[in-house]
């Protein structure tokens, strides 16, 4: 069924190859920016993907991108879409959709503060969402350092000590190895 | 073991804008009049708090700490997940009641804050102004080890490690989370040092007030409230 | 005039027994309360214990003069209430102030009190002390109701206004009674009581556990202290109103104990078997089964 689905939409929006994850019904596209908004529309209204499961991105830093994931679902069929749609990490500017569905303006608004990406024109997304007065860079971003960061704001107390758990439970199960 | 980039270093310099709403301003008022307003000086009381002293008569005070100590009123306000592990407390099976612990609704009635788990910096500042508008004397008793040391959120960017550098705490509850019999054993400490005359929380945050706000004010960068809430 | 210094003295030990006797049984009545539900319970003198605790706090904040007057205001309600109905029937030592007429005096002070908390608590100027006025007004408004027309049912019915008098009507064994003489009036006025009494189901304007707490939220320290003073007081005054109008009053303090903790009961018991009801819910309910029962009772007599 979602095999259909793609064939009918590969050609028109110059598609990515369809990615089939764990289970029948979930897969995943590539998707080039200048149609993000058509095949978003398209399988709205036409193909019955009325749901905006969540909106999310990865942060690809070696390559110097921001992945977009836009994770649709249809209730009619069972099936889950994921759009994926990279972005240049240093000029991270997003489009927009919450003209299609009214939430994606909460998510963008969360990758606004999370990650640093920009959605213009999406309504209220330059105001604060959990973060409360924070003046660093994004905390979601791969390059800041939340252990760092971390004990060079608050003080750890004297006697914490941590393990690698791993290297920990060798040592009970396995001490002779 | 965790990497740690040994380049990152924070940002210290950024400054956070002060708040549209606190900046001072002109106001007109319904009958035509142009005033100026700053809200933090006309909204809010800015007396620092003071330090009270006990009775004189040790037996009179002693006799105030028996009741204090047998008379614990909570508020009910959780911060993480150790918040699950009061609400069994007023069930039968454990039935705090009985030891003349109750819980109150507001922080005007309550002398006995619990931080029941972790605190992240916006939820730290909630817990202040809460702590601030409870009257004394008040105790503060800090839940599982997230309080103690950050717990499993050791490394988290926006969650305080010690609890103690913030307010006054009169008592760590250990585990992750703590069971409520733990719970009760905690409870019964406190009523110890209330009764000893220990537990002088409020009065220390009066004494050290300005180390309180400055370690307070280190973590909480946009500063929108008064010093004192009282 | 000249001071009746004996009976202001017999005054304040009426309210000395009183509010001893409020204290231990509202205690015992939360224990009670958790027996039903499984529990130990709080222990019988842990309102005095809150009380001292309550007084003993060393910081308060005030907002104003209002802000006093509110328990005090309530306070008084409870007081006068207490003191204006004869306590024990026919000694002269305990029938405190009681005159002529005291039955509309009492009646105007069982609304008085909450009335006094409002303006109180508008004072302190938190908004959800506003929410707890206005929901706690507006039920009790309702509730009074079915007891306002008892009380005409039964004032047309003894030819009088002196509680006194109603008193003395119904001595000599129990058919004497309202309750047995004019059931109906008895009836609307135990919807009031059960309605005014603050016990679940209608207990949600002052429920601790809910977050706007009502007009006491910003209360605290020595001002709560006599609020909880006013809230043991307060039903042991009320229910005395009941016991003299419908129950026969009593003739010793014996009697009173009695029939004042078996009188309370009755809320205590509906109490612990019902939910909560919501405002709205409540004021409904008393519109449709507290008037009507009400009227009626006028209309028979
Ligand atoms: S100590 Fe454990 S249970 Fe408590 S808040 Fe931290 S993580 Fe949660």
């Amino acid at each position: 069924m979602m095999q259909a689905i793609y064939d009918r939409l590969k050609d028109r929006f110059q598609l990515g190859a369809l990615d089939v994850r764990s289970r029948k019904g979930l897969a995943f596209v590539d998707l080039r920016r200048e149609f993000l908004r058509p095949v978003l529309t398209e399988l709205r209204d036409v193909e019955g993907f009325t749901h905006l499961i969540l909106l999310t991105a990865v942060d690809w830093i070696e390559d110097e991108r921001f992945q977009l994931t836009y994770l649709l679902n249809n209730r009619q069929k069972n099936l889950d879409l994921g759009l994926r749609l990279r972005l240049d990490r240093n000029l991270a500017i997003g489009e927009t959709i919450h003209d299609l569905w009214p939430t994606a303006a909460t998510y963008q608004r969360e990758l606004r503060e999370m990650f640093g990406i920009a959605f213009p024109g999406s309504p209220r997304v330059d105001e604060e969402f959990i973060l409360e007065g924070w003046t660093d860079m994004p905390p979601y971003r791969r390059d800041f350092d939340t252990l760092a960061y971390s004990q060079q704001t608050h003080a750890d107390r004297e006697g914490r000590e941590t393990s690698d758990p791993r290297e920990f439970m060798k040592q009970i199960l396995y001490p002779k190895d | 073991m965790k990497h740690m980039d040994p380049n990152f270093r924070k940002d210290t310099k950024t400054e956070f804008p002060q708040r549209e709403e606190l900046k001072p301003r002109k106001v007109t008022t319904p009958d035509g009049q142009v005033i100026d307003i700053e809200p933090l000086q006309d909204y809010f009381c800015q007396e620092p708090p003071k330090v009270h002293q006990k009775s004189y008569f040790k037996i009179v005070e002693d006799f105030y700490n028996w009741c204090r100590a047998e008379s614990l009123w909570i508020l009910a306000f959780g911060t993480g997940c150790g918040a699950i592990e009061m609400r069994p407390l007023m069930t039968p099976r454990f039935d705090a009641y009985r030891y003349g612990i109750q819980w109150r609704a507001t922080p005007r009635q309550a002398n006995l804050l619990m931080i029941s788990g972790y605190l992240s910096v916006k939820t730290l500042k909630r817990a202040i102004r809460t702590y601030e508008q409870m009257q004394g004397p008040k105790y503060v008793v800090g839940l599982g080890s997230c309080t103690i040391n950050g717990g499993m959120y050791w490394d988290s960017y926006n969650t305080i490690k010690k609890l103690e550098e913030y307010l006054p705490v009169d008592l760590y509850i250990a585990g992750c989370m703590p069971r409520p019999e733990a719970l009760l054993a905690g409870f019964m400490e406190l009523k110890k040092k209330i009764k000893a005359g220990n537990a002088e929380g409020a009065n220390k945050y009066a004494e050290k007030f300005d180390w309180y706000k400055a370690n307070q004010k280190a973590v909480i960068k946009d500063w929108d409230m008064p010093d004192y809430n009282w | 005039m000249s001071i009746d210094w004996p009976r202001i003295g017999y005054a304040a030990l009426t309210l000395f027994i009183v509010i001893n006797y409020g204290m231990i049984m509202t205690a015992l009545v939360r224990k009670i309360g958790a027996r039903v539900s499984g529990r130990y319970g709080i222990r019988i003198y842990q309102n005095y214990i809150d009380l001292v605790k309550n007084i003993a706090l060393r910081s308060k904040i005030t907002h104003g003069v209002m802000y006093y007057l509110g328990p005090v205001f309530r306070l008084t309600g409870g007081v006068g209430l207490l003191l204006f109905v004869p306590t024990i029937y026919g000694s002269a030592m305990w029938s405190n102030f009681s005159f002529a007429g005291d039955l509309v005096l009492a009646l105007y002070f069982v609304f008085f009190g909450t009335l006094g908390m409002a303006l109180g608590a508008a004072e302190s100027g938190h908004p959800y002390s506003a929410i707890g006025i206005t929901r706690g007004l507006s039920q009790v408004t309702v509730a009074e109701l079915p007891l306002a027309l008892a009380v005409f049912a039964i004032s047309l019915q003894y030819q009088t206004l002196n509680i006194t008098d109603i008193v003395a009507a119904q001595q000599g064994g129990i058919f004497n009674w309202t309750l047995f003489t004019n059931p109906v009036a008895t009836l609307a006025a135990l919807f009031a009581f059960v309605g005014t009494m603050m016990r679940s189901p209608f207990d949600v304007v002052i429920a601790p556990q809910e977050i706007p707490i009502g007009p006491p939220t910003e209360y605290h320290s020595s001002y709560l202290a006599l609020m909880q003073t006013n809230r043991v007081l307060f039903p042991i005054a009320k229910t005395v109103i009941y016991m003299n109008l419908f129950f026969g009053g009593a003739t010793n303090w014996f009697e009173f104990a009695i029939k004042v903790f078996a009188i309370y009961m009755i809320s205590v018991l509906v109490g612990v078997v019902h939910p909560r009801f919501r405002v709205e819910q409540s004021i409904t309910f008393f519109l449709k089964w507290g008037l009507p029962v009400g009227v009626l009772a006028i209309l028979l007599v």
